[in-house]
């Protein structure tokens, strides 16, 4: 089995190969100058990097001046009501941050949410991509309406949503209601605005993951099924002892997009909020570091500590990426 | 051949590449696209907030007609705090800004202090009488060196609306004069009726929509607000703070309150099912009530003076000084803050003009007045407009009231949390917006 995920380590290409149209076995006409030979070698080693430039281009534009620069603005006290007045502060954002009831408070909002809304997405997209990678009557139907929910706005999905867990008149609290409970008020109760805004996430994202996991399925070599089918394994068994080994690797990657995805939980909660969102409650209690980072830069006008807000949250991704690196590899190891 | 196809093919993708990357680039700075159209027009962006009225009484039509050279984009976002950011932004970077830009009242001080030099000088605009608008009005948009950065829309008196079908269902009076009377000069009596009211009230509807409605209200009648004339802070011992907060608190805590958020959804849903009898009633908000509550809602909404006369919202227009068109833009702000023109406003949206000389003249459309059962409109605003107190408005006016109503009031009327509780949150909260 090991062969087949080795696809990870094999080498790249053969150096300076990379260009698709290499001349195919015809020397070089003894006419030809050799500034139009210099010229060609020039152009098969230089085009990959003209390929690859665009995105270093806009990244190095649009990714890592604003990157810089806001490490350069989380340093000073800084005011969205007058950029040109910045006054040197050190540290002082970051200590104020760390020392702060607030921070923490959506660091822990965060985690929690990224939890109640990471773990379930992923369980059930793999579920789904399970059912769906068996022979189905019009399965591209399925599939599209598997990616629906991705494909609809932020905006349009935490609308509904807003209005399904209205306290007052929601659908949610009827159907709860019609089996005998008490009402809760989603958005303003700690687990249950929690809850709500996370159901957003894995309304919007399911599907998505599912798609993945289920072209990873497909690569799956059949005849694993085959000979575990003869053996005896019941379908259950099969996902279980074939599918979920295969899918090691896709499984990895899927939580790490929706980690990253789960730090940055932004327009949901901000939307979900309603009115003044980016307090993410009466009591900031779905108060994510996305909405954090948006409250104190753009409400409060204060800039600088935005930008401290921003760091922090880059070294936590940085942190968790390092931790993902630890497991992925040690996972290589375990094989 | 082949191999100078191969090359060709990468000229191609080449050129393919960089015409991608420059188109790329071009879409990033054509902010400015359309502000001098092929047909030598110019576009004058207007950026505005909620429903400001302007172009629901036609006026940006009427000011195209009268020249040709003119064409007017309204820019407009749903929310105040969504806004306002917005604007920040783009006055301080320079660009991307509306040509005209409305500001909203309780902005409005740290506009004329902070951003000041970005904006023209309107009080010196041809055409611009000082003396057509509430001296306080003017005042409010004037620098400490008598720059005039914004001319006065609409202010917003404060009466209170009220369902007078579910007022006679719970065996209330229904006169608009008589309840007046009955809570004039006291919010005290106004929470004593709501406690009459919910002791036969009409299944599933409540006395107000929220408490924080309440709090706007009753504080938009106060003389001492968040700062003193220094600008100093005083937002905790102020007097008008603490009214305003002890009515709130009766409200949220006597289970008066549909526990509506206002702007949001739920709310525009309260209205349509009648989910409360009451709601604090500024000028702007009587359009609001109509469009919300939809046709089913005419002849029962009345209108009734508040127990105190006060200003709750109310917008500017200024001109930001990085528009491309600001002579331009000048001619339009003026135009549009004409008395004659906010006159048009009130006609068609009930947004109170900020100008006093038109206040007899003022004529409600015929479908408004109907809609509050023929309340005189006029006389009610125009009455509360003059006596209302000149109040010192402050630079962090806006986030303080929202740190007030958004998690001190909320956390006790929706968390259950007691009075203590949600005020020193709110404290709590206030430190951390001023970064203290």
């Amino acid at each position: 089995m090991s062969e087949t995920t080795e696809y990870a380590e094999t080498a790249p290409p053969v150096k300076g190969d990379a260009a698709p149209a290499a001349p195919e076995g015809r020397a070089p006409s003894p006419t030809t100058s050799s500034w139009r030979s210099r010229l060609y070698r020039w152009d098969i080693k230089a085009s990959p990097y003209v390929f690859v430039a665009p995105f270093f281009l806009f990244f190095g534009a649009f990714g890592l001046f604003p990157l810089l620069y806001t490490g350069w603005a989380s340093l000073h006290r800084l005011e969205l009501t007058n950029l040109d007045d910045r006054t040197w502060l050190g540290l002082e954002n970051y200590t104020n941050l760390l020392g702060s009831d607030y921070f923490w408070n959506a660091l822990g909002n965060t985690f929690t949410i990224g939890v109640i809304s990471t773990v379930p997405q992923l369980a059930i997209a793999l579920g789904i991509a399970h059912l769906l990678n068996y022979k189905l009557r019009g399965s591209t139907l399925w599939r599209v309406a598997m990616l629906a929910p991705y494909a609809t706005s932020v905006a349009s999905a935490s609308l509904v949503f807003t209005l399904l867990f209205a306290w007052d008149g929601g659908m949610v609290n009827w159907l709860i209601g019609s089996v005998g409970l008490d009402p809760v008020n989603w958005r303003e109760s700690s687990w249950g605005s929690q809850f709500a805004v996370s159901s957003i996430v894995i309304w919007r994202w399911t599907g998505y993951n599912a798609l993945i996991y289920l072209a990873a399925m497909q690569a799956v070599p059949h005849d694993l099924y085959e000979s575990a089918a003869l053996d005896g394994a019941s379908r259950w068994q099969q996902f279980r002892h074939v599918t979920i080994p295969m899918l090691r690797p896709t499984i990895l990657f899927t939580v790490v997009v929706s980690t990253i995805g789960a730090t940055q939980l932004f327009g949901e909660p901000l939307l979900f909020g309603g009115t003044a969102g980016s307090k993410g409650g009466a009591d900031h209690q779905f108060q994510t570091l996305g909405l954090y980072l948006y409250d104190q830069g753009w409400i409060n006008g204060h800039l600088g500590r935005a930008s401290a807000v921003a760091w922090l949250m880059l070294l936590i991704l940085l942190l968790i990426a390092a931790v993902n690196l630890l497991i992925a590899r040690r996972l290589r190891k375990d094989r | 051949m082949h191999t100078s196809s191969g090359r060709s093919r990468r000229l191609v993708a080449y050129t393919a590449v960089t015409a991608l990357a420059a188109s790329l680039l071009a879409a990033c700075s054509s902010d400015d696209e359309g502000s001098a159209g092929g047909d030598g027009k110019i576009t004058l962006n207007v950026g505005t907030f909620g429903v400001l009225g302007l172009k629901q009484a036609g006026l940006y039509e009427e000011y195209e007609k009268a020249h040709p050279n003119i064409r007017i984009k309204e820019n407009v976002i749903e929310r105040n705090d969504a806004y306002y950011p917005k604007l920040l932004t783009q006055l301080q970077s320079g660009a991307g800004v509306n040509d005209v830009a409305a500001v909203e009242v309780s902005n409005i001080t740290e506009v004329v202090q902070t951003q000041g030099a970005k904006f023209e000088d309107l009080g010196k605009a041809e055409g611009v009488q000082k003396s057509a608008y509430l001296d306080w009005k003017w005042k409010q948009a004037t620098t400490e060196d008598g720059k005039t950065i914004g001319l006065g829309v609409d202010i917003g008196p404060t009466a209170l609306c009220y369902r007078k079908d579910l007022f006679a269902k719970a065996g209330l009076p229904t006169d608009r004069e008589e309840l007046a009377k009955e809570w004039a000069g006291d919010w005290d009596k106004y929470v004593a009726m709501g406690e009459k009211y919910m002791e036969k009230a009409p299944k599933g509807t409540k006395f107000v929509d929220s408490a924080s409605s309440v709090y706007n209200a009753v504080f938009a009648g106060a003389t001492e607000r968040y700062y003193d004339k220094d600008g100093e802070e005083i937002y905790e011992q102020s007097q008008g703070r603490k009214d305003a907060w002890d009515a709130a608190m009766k409200v949220a805590r006597g289970d008066m309150s549909a526990k509506l958020k206002q702007f949001d959804p739920t709310w525009d849903q309260g209205f349509a099912n009648g989910k409360f009898a009451t709601v604090a009633c500024p000028a702007w908000m009587a359009g609001y009530i109509q469009e919300k509550t939809g046709p089913g809602g005419k002849g029962k909404w009345d209108m009734a003076k508040a127990p105190t006369d006060g200003n709750w919202g109310g917008t500017f227009l200024g001109v930001p000084s990085a528009g491309k068109h600001k002579k331009e833009a000048t001619e339009l702000a003026v135009w549009l803050t004409r008395p004659e023109q906010l006159a048009k406003v009130f006609a068609k949206q009930a947004s109170f003009p900020s100008t006093p000389a038109v206040y007899d003249k003022l004529k409600p459309s015929p479908a408004t007045k109907a809609y509050f059962s023929d309340a005189p409109i006029t006389r009610i605003y125009a009455g509360i407009a003059e006596n209302t107190p000149s109040a010192v408005y402050g630079v962090k006016d806006a986030q303080i009231g929202q740190s007030i109503t958004d998690i001190g009031v909320l956390q006790v009327e929706q968390q259950g949390k007691s009075p203590e509780e949600g005020w020193e949150a709110a404290q709590k909260e206030i430190k951390d917006v001023l970064g203290q």
